[in-house]
């Protein structure tokens, strides 16, 4: 199968042409969100009629990070060089389903192309990749070191003193960071497809 | 008593950083049983090429190094108060070099101290013993597969699971199969039988420090562990959850003494990533197994 290679910013055209079981390489900035990253953006984000002054700057930096951008849920072992340079020591990424009640009106607002975690997402998630051109891409579970010798820079990092380290947003720079779609912009889900084979087959056994 | 952090720390990095032989031995297994070029070998080779690199350079092989549950051995006379001292001072040094990521929470404040230490993390179980020598038994239990755990209070009229061996295998296999790959199949299934809501818990986990070849003392247990790993791999889910041969490495089960009104079956879950690792302390002589 080819492997499709992505880079920051990536076109609704570009993402629209990836079907589920497509291999992609992917290039450029991406921004880590995990479950108190998810809770902060509905709180403080979405739910009020303003965004209070001091998130401001967050807001700001996310929405340009995240037009045709990508998120990826992971909480890494970080160290930091004596120069004060972050690194990524460690860093698969997360079990997603947990952002599924949010993950959709995080994909809409910001215009998020690609959402990279592990284990899949449910159906609201699967809607707003097909009704807002965006695909859900699954990277190795637990493959932590592998994967952060495709991270070649950390650029920022927010919310690290509120939400801890695992859970701030960190801005990195990754060069042909390996993931498969398993949620495509067509409305098809490999997870949704797994989970109903293994139920038949269950059925078989019990 | 002895100056035994550094044996802790060197335990600790061990662990997070260096895959058992017999976990690494069976992934391996796994990848020559899938077929060739499927996601599920190119997955299983992912998995193993991380093993090596976490290895050679000593870093976390998951970013998620869990909450470390230690089970201390120790012969008469031994202070536990410094025991305990001592392994959290490892904890938090261990923390500082980044072999392990600061994963404790304060579940109402949200505050992460950065250190792994709180009144209740690290966990401890301590155990005198009539030996001469220290032991103690790591394990770092990720978060991703302690959420796919499950336990069911049998009779279950869904699964039309009874309070009999039968019973505990059609839980088992809804478990696996409610799993599907969220919990980074292949994965390890630690099952316990009976027990109160909590013991039972902590019976099935305790499964996760047998060795993966073990025979199960009862022959009954020991053909239900055969049975149940062979079944589970029928489901198709795979390492990951991409479909596959693989789903499960193995199954280990275990009993415990129940009440007339409870009969508890709990199956948590070990991601590929088994994290466990073993520090003997003799005669003034450490060494890590």
């Amino acid at each position: 199968m080819a492997t499709v290679e992505l880079h920051t910013p990536i076109t609704e055209e570009a993402i629209r042409a990836l079907h589920v079981g497509d291999q992609v390489r992917l290039y450029g900035t991406i921004v880590t969100a995990r479950d108190a990253a998810h809770k902060y953006m509905k709180d403080t984000f979405f739910r009020g009629p303003a965004i209070p002054e001091g998130e401001q700057a967050v807001y700001d930096r996310l929405r340009a990070l995240w037009r045709d951008g990508v998120m990826y849920h992971c909480g890494p072992v970080v160290s930091r060089d004596t120069d004060g340079r972050w690194r990524f020591v460690s860093a698969g990424p997360t079990t997603s389903i947990r952002e599924e009640p949010y993950e959709a009106d995080v994909i809409a607002h910001f215009g998020l192309r690609a959402v990279i975690g592990k284990g899949g997402m449910g159906p609201k998630t699967l809607s707003a990749c097909q009704q807002h051109g965006a695909v859900y891409l699954h990277a190795i579970g637990g493959a932590a070191t592998l994967i952060a010798s495709y991270v070649k820079e950390v650029l920022d990092v927010f919310k690290k003193d509120e939400l801890g380290v695992p859970e701030a947003f960190w801005v990195i720079r990754v060069e042909g960071f390996p993931v498969v779609v398993t949620m495509d912009a067509h409305g098809v889900s490999l997870h949704e497809q797994m989970y109903e084979a293994s139920r038949q087959r269950l059925a078989a056994l019990l | 008593m002895d100056h035994l952090v550094p044996h802790f720390i060197e335990l600790i990095r061990r662990a997070a950083t260096d895959l058992p032989a017999d976990i690494e031995a069976a992934l391996r297994r796994a990848r020559a049983e899938e077929e060739e070029g499927s996601a599920a070998q190119t997955t299983l080779d992912s998995i193993l090429e991380n093993v090596r690199l976490s290895r050679e350079r000593s870093t976390p092989i998951c970013q998620d190094t869990g909450t470390p549950i230690f089970y201390v051995y120790y012969p008469t006379g031994w202070s536990t108060l410094e025991l305990k001292r001592q392994i959290r001072e490892a904890v938090a040094e261990a923390t500082a070099r980044s072999y392990l990521r600061p994963n404790s929470v304060d579940p109402l404040t949200g505050k992460n101290p950065g250190t792994n230490l709180g009144d209740d993390f690290p966990y401890f179980h301590f155990e005198e013993w009539e030996e001469d020598y220290l032991k103690v038994d790591l394990m770092l239990k990720g978060g991703g597969c302690e959420n796919v755990g499950a336990q069911y209070s049998l009779p279950d009229g869904r699964l039309d699971a009874n309070r009999d061996l039968e019973g505990v295998r059609r839980a088992v296999l809804d478990a696996v199969q409610q799993a599907q790959g969220m919990g980074c199949a292949p994965a390890v299934i630690g099952v316990a039988v009976g027990g109160d809501r909590a013991s039972s818990y902590i019976k099935s986990k305790e499964q996760f420090y047998r060795p993966l070849d073990d025979t199960n003392p009862d022959p009954k247990l020991a053909e239900l562990e055969a049975r149940l790993t062979r079944e589970a791999n029928t489901l198709g889910i795979g390492p990951m959850g991409f479909g596959g041969k693989t789903t499960v490495l193995t199954v280990k089960i275990d009993t415990l003494e129940r009440l007339p009104a409870s009969y508890f079956v709990t199956a948590s879950y070990m991601c590929w990533a088994d994290r466990r690792r073993t520090l003997i302390y003799r005669d003034g002589k450490a060494t890590i197994e």
